[in-house]
């Protein structure tokens, strides 16, 4: 394969972007499921709120997969 | 993007596809016109086909003692009722829940596709589908906030949220017409896209994985391990369809919800 450092910076964009999200992802859910087992009957809410938050927080992930394959 | 599918050594004469070749499909019908049709579009009209089918099988003649196929369906109406419109619009939900039965069975069929044997194309990793249901959400929000608080109410209540410190709207207000108008339209969009664009270019290279590396390569051990990889990765894209769909109409229902109500 011929040496192109744009695939390698590709690559990077998309990796280096999932970090943030990952851990937030990571906090969210298990924040999440905790308040879950704390208070079963509160389960529907807490799980509406938690699908809110992993759009905006997941959104950040998708916009580094799609500058990936523009950059 | 080919240099995506470049890593993959091969030998023989065998052609591999690059990527672009996995979402572009040359039109068979109406060549050369606005109305040019192509698989993309037959497997997007057939999604609503058969979800509009289904529903009027099972719901033409409704029994009250439902039979198998009509309780699976009611269960799905259910489930949007219960764990989407009630959920996250409150009693209001209820008169939105055939549009978000619409969206949310349009979203699965469509993601459907990309597991289907011999179809294997989700329609929806082209953006012209999730942005085309994005407009539509986009659009039915506003109008339902404008309809049921008035222009300037609603406007007053999106970008100058009531409760905070009268400083804070400096801060405040750019965040909030950036999200309204511009962010929320393009994750909801750019979301479902990305989620099948993945899970389309996932499924073609592990396929084209067990092919290259048993057919043409001396890797049998990495070709038996994608092999075996393959129905996994297949089970997960069927759960990641499901879940794309779910989290387009809970967003859908949130939105529409969130401009029914000024914030508390």
């Amino acid at each position: 394969m011929e040496g192109d450092i744009g695939s390698i910076g590709a690559g990077l964009v998309y990796g280096l972007g999932a970090i943030g999200p990952g851990i937030g992802l990571g906090f969210l859910i298990g924040k999440a499921i905790e308040a879950m087992a704390r208070q079963p009957e509160a389960a529907g809410m807490v799980r509406t709120t938690m699908f809110l938050g992993i759009a905006f927080v997941e959104a950040l992930a998708l916009f580094g997969f799609v500058l990936s394959f523009i950059v | 993007m080919s240099l995506f599918l470049a890593a993959v050594e091969y030998g023989g004469p065998w052609h591999l596809p690059p990527v672009n070749e996995l979402f572009e499909w040359p039109a068979f019908l109406f060549q050369d016109t606005i109305f040019a049709f192509n698989r993309v579009a037959l497997l997007s009209l057939l999604a609503a086909v058969i979800a509009a089918v289904l529903f009027l099988i099972a719901f033409n003649k409704p029994k009250i003692v439902p039979g198998k196929f009509q309780a699976a369906c009611e269960a799905v109406v259910d489930f949007i009722r219960d764990q989407i419109a009630l959920q996250a619009m409150g009693s209001d939900g209820l008169r939105f829940v055939p549009l978000l039965t619409t969206i949310f069975l349009f979203v699965w069929m469509n993601n459907l596709f990309e597991i289907l044997p011999f179809i294997n194309f989700p329609p929806t990793s082209r953006m012209a589908i999730p942005a085309f249901l994005t407009a539509v959400v986009y659009v039915l929000y506003h109008f339902f906030g404008v309809k049921a608080q008035g222009l300037g109410g609603y406007l007053k209540n999106t970008l100058f949220p009531p409760g905070a410190p009268k400083a804070l709207y400096i801060l405040l207000t750019p965040i909030e017409i950036i999200q309204a108008f511009v962010s929320r339209p393009l994750t909801l969009a750019v979301r479902l896209f990305a989620n099948m664009l993945a899970g389309h270019i996932i499924l073609t290279l592990i396929f084209i994985t067990i092919h290259a590396f048993l057919v043409f390569g001396p890797g049998l051990p990495v070709g038996l391990g994608a092999l075996i990889a393959s129905p996994l990765l297949v089970g997960f894209e069927l759960v990641v369809g499901l879940l794309q769909a779910y989290i387009f109409t809970i967003l859908t229902a949130v939105y529409i919800g969130g401009s029914l109500h000024p914030e508390h």
